[in-house]
């Protein structure tokens, strides 16, 4: 066991803090704490799903993550290099190991380039291959996620939503990245085409041994693609775990809500569904309330969560939570004094493997 | 592999999409077969120009007037400043199909003189205005730090008085680029550089107001998740997107600076009395307009159809670069 998997991202207390400014001399007053103090590892050839609701930070995380921000603080390592401070320069070179997918299929292609420009665009930046050999790389690749190598000279706006995305899948494909992030890759897209576009994503993942960091907010579409499951709300994961484990036995009130919003095609048992309705707003990101950034909302709201921020911590194997409801469980294999993070043992990790 | 939702290849979506021309054999990937390589964007761009009416129009009548002004002085070999007091205020005729002025100056041979002139004032005005102008909207939308700067810049020659302006720009330079270029050369670079910083302002402001938004949409992200640097996020992505509004300016500069310089010649600051351009040979026949109109109507006739013509090609141009027009 002790050969476990190789983590390829990891990612220790990243914070993305958006500043705001005001008054008259435009100084700062305060700062939207978009993603706060996330930790957390993707292994290699897994598919983290990130789940949470509009506005907690999902989006920004998997951004930051390929430092198309500058983060406030933390660090990044992917592939064992630490980018979260490196220039964009020094960056330029490791762009081909992580690449991105975008949500917004339309929005993300260059109206004025052929599909063949978009797609030739990274080899062309990173001076791969030339003439012919980039050409037929580009058809190698439109044959990979299925286009019609005759669409090579059209424009994006004559393709359907599910073929944009396509184009954007082929694009991010181009440079044989090890890692990519998927920013909610099937928000915009009906569900028939979000089904052919994520069993597209896992036939590629099968092919190429991609890693994926998974946005979404469609839990079912995370079960279905997932190994582990990240819960974010307010700019914080609450809690990490194996899927099934969090599917079936979710530890965080949040989840726990979250997981009984999931509609069931059983109309029977739909009937008996009892579901957490959660009252409230989210707070503002600029102003979280003090203590667990939960504890506006929570049903299981004690004293100590409006005062004291609970700890990220394991609380079975591969299980993390940050919660107060869990503060006398301990952990079974190690003490809680050297958790430092979301880093599970790799035997721990089984659990997420039954995909 | 094929999509459900693809249309099928043998059925292009746009009745009208152009085929590939079949004298362009496919070069560049030989060993694919019966795929058409991607061709130059051009070729498109062209396909669907063509079928811009009023941009055919406009480039025939463009073409004509730049023969007009070219070859015509070797077909119509009359010297434009050759004074033959006794045939002056002549209508036309075989001998001067335009007829001549009040000091018996051939005018179809000023017409073609002065047009070089006019033409090429206003194509480098334009040209130099655009590309000022659109290098600081550029500047100015994408790098935050120079926006205030740049702004500020553009507001301040917004509130110049134009005229004020050249007046003194030609007073100061003009002995010293005439020291430099010649006589000719120097006025010409003058004219040109005065008309330029005066009217380059609008189409910074429309550039760095396209470029602002521009820049925050999400395939300029995905340029840079895949490393593009600035420079060429901004020659790739952006400068495409932006051509419309270029192009309008482009048309409507060159108007305004053939307008211009006849105005600057009018007043004595362009080029010298006896040099041909369509706006002196405009203003010298004004005194005349009752007696004799063919002598303004010739000159502005001139100014307009070139003026014309440049805006139909222009407005054709922006329909076949935008690829989402194309093929309508």
């Amino acid at each position: 066991m002790s050969g476990g998997r190789k983590k390829l991202v990891e990612v220790r207390n990243l914070k993305m803090h958006f500043p705001i400014v005001g008054g008259l001399l435009r100084r700062q007053v305060g700062a939207v704490k978009a993603v706060d103090d996330v930790t957390f590892d993707i292994y290699e050839g897994e598919t983290l799903g990130v789940v949470g609701e509009s506005g907690c930070g999902k989006s920004t995380c998997g951004r930051a993550v390929l430092r198309l921000y500058d983060i406030t603080a933390g660090s990044i390592k992917i592939d064992g290099t630490e980018i979260g401070k490196m220039s964009q320069t020094q960056l330029r070179k490791l762009r081909p190991t992580m690449q991105m997918v975008f949500q917004d299929p339309q929005a993300c292609l260059n109206p004025r380039m052929t599909v063949a420009a978009i797609i030739a665009e990274p080899l062309e930046e990173h001076g791969k291959l030339s003439g012919k050999d980039r050409l037929n790389r580009v058809y190698e690749l439109m044959d990979a996620v299925g286009l019609n190598r005759n669409f090579a000279n059209r424009y994006p706006h004559a393709f359907s939503g599910g073929q944009r995305q396509r184009i954007g899948i082929a694009r991010a494909l181009a440079l044989n990245p090890k890692f990519i992030v998927c920013d909610e890759p099937i928000a915009a897209l009906d569900v028939s085409i979000q089904a052919q576009v994520v069993n597209l994503l896992e036939e590629l993942q099968d092919r190429f041994g991609l890693t994926y960091m998974f946005i979404s907010h469609d839990l079912s579409m995370v079960k279905h693609i997932a190994d582990r499951v990240a819960v974010m709300y307010l700019g914080k994961i609450v809690e990490l775990a194996p899927r099934e484990a969090l599917y079936t036995n979710p530890l965080h009130p949040y989840t726990e809500a979250l997981m009984s919003a999931v509609p069931e095609p059983d109309p029977a048992i739909e009937a008996r569904v009892q579901r957490i309705i959660l009252k409230g707003d989210v707070p503002s990101p600029a102003n979280p309330p003090k203590g667990c950034n939960f504890c506006t909302r929570c049903p299981k709201v004690m004293d100590i969560c409006h005062k004291i921020d609970p700890e990220f911590r394991e609380i079975e194997p591969g299980h993390f939570v940050a919660c107060h409801l869990h503060d006398a469980t301990m952990p079974k294999t190690r003490t809680s004094a050297d958790q430092t993070g979301a880093a599970p043992r790799p035997e721990h990790i089984q659990q997420g493997e039954n995909a | 592999m094929t999509d459900a939702s693809m249309p099928p290849p043998a059925a292009p979506p746009k009745p009208s999409a152009p085929p590939p021309p079949p004298s362009r054999p496919p070069s560049s990937a030989d060993d694919v077969h019966d795929l058409r390589p991607p061709r130059n964007q051009w070729w498109d761009v062209w396909d669907q120009f063509k079928t811009h009416k009023g941009a055919m129009a406009g480039m025939l009548v463009f073409v004509s007037i730049i023969l007009f002004v070219t070859v015509g002085p070797w077909i119509w070999q009359v010297d434009p400043g050759l004074i033959d007091i006794r045939s002056r205020n002549l209508g036309s005729s075989w001998t001067h199909p335009m007829g001549t002025d009040q000091l018996g100056r051939d005018l179809l041979a000023r017409m073609m003189y002065g047009g070089r002139v006019s033409v090429a004032v206003g194509l480098m005005a334009m040209l130099l205005g655009i590309v000022l102008g659109t290098l600081i909207g550029v500047l100015a939308g994408y790098f935050k730090l120079l926006d205030a700067p740049l702004m500020r810049t553009t507001d301040l020659f917004l509130a110049l008085p134009l005229l004020p302006l050249l007046l003194i720009l030609v007073a100061l330079f003009r002995d010293v680029l005439e020291g430099v270029f010649g006589q000719a050369m120097g006025v010409f670079t003058l004219i040109v550089v005065a008309i330029a910083i005066t009217s380059w302002m609008q189409t910074a402001r429309i550039v760095r107001g396209d470029v602002l938004a521009l820049k925050e949409r999400e395939f300029v992200l995905a340029a840079r998740s895949i490393g593009t640097p600035s420079r060429r996020i901004n020659t790739r992505h952006i400068l495409p997107n932006v051509m419309s509004p270029i192009m309008v300016s482009a048309t409507l500069g060159i108007a305004s600076a053939i307008i211009t310089e006849s105005a600057l010649s009018f007043l004595g600051l362009g080029f010298p009395p006896d040099f041909p351009t369509w706006g002196r040979i405009l203003y010298d026949g004004r005194d005349w307009i009752e007696q004799y109109p063919a002598r303004v109507v010739w000159p502005g006739v001139f100014i307009s159809l070139t003026v014309l013509s440049v805006n139909f090609i222009g407005d054709g141009l922006r329909d076949a670069l935008d690829p989402r027009i194309r093929g309508r």
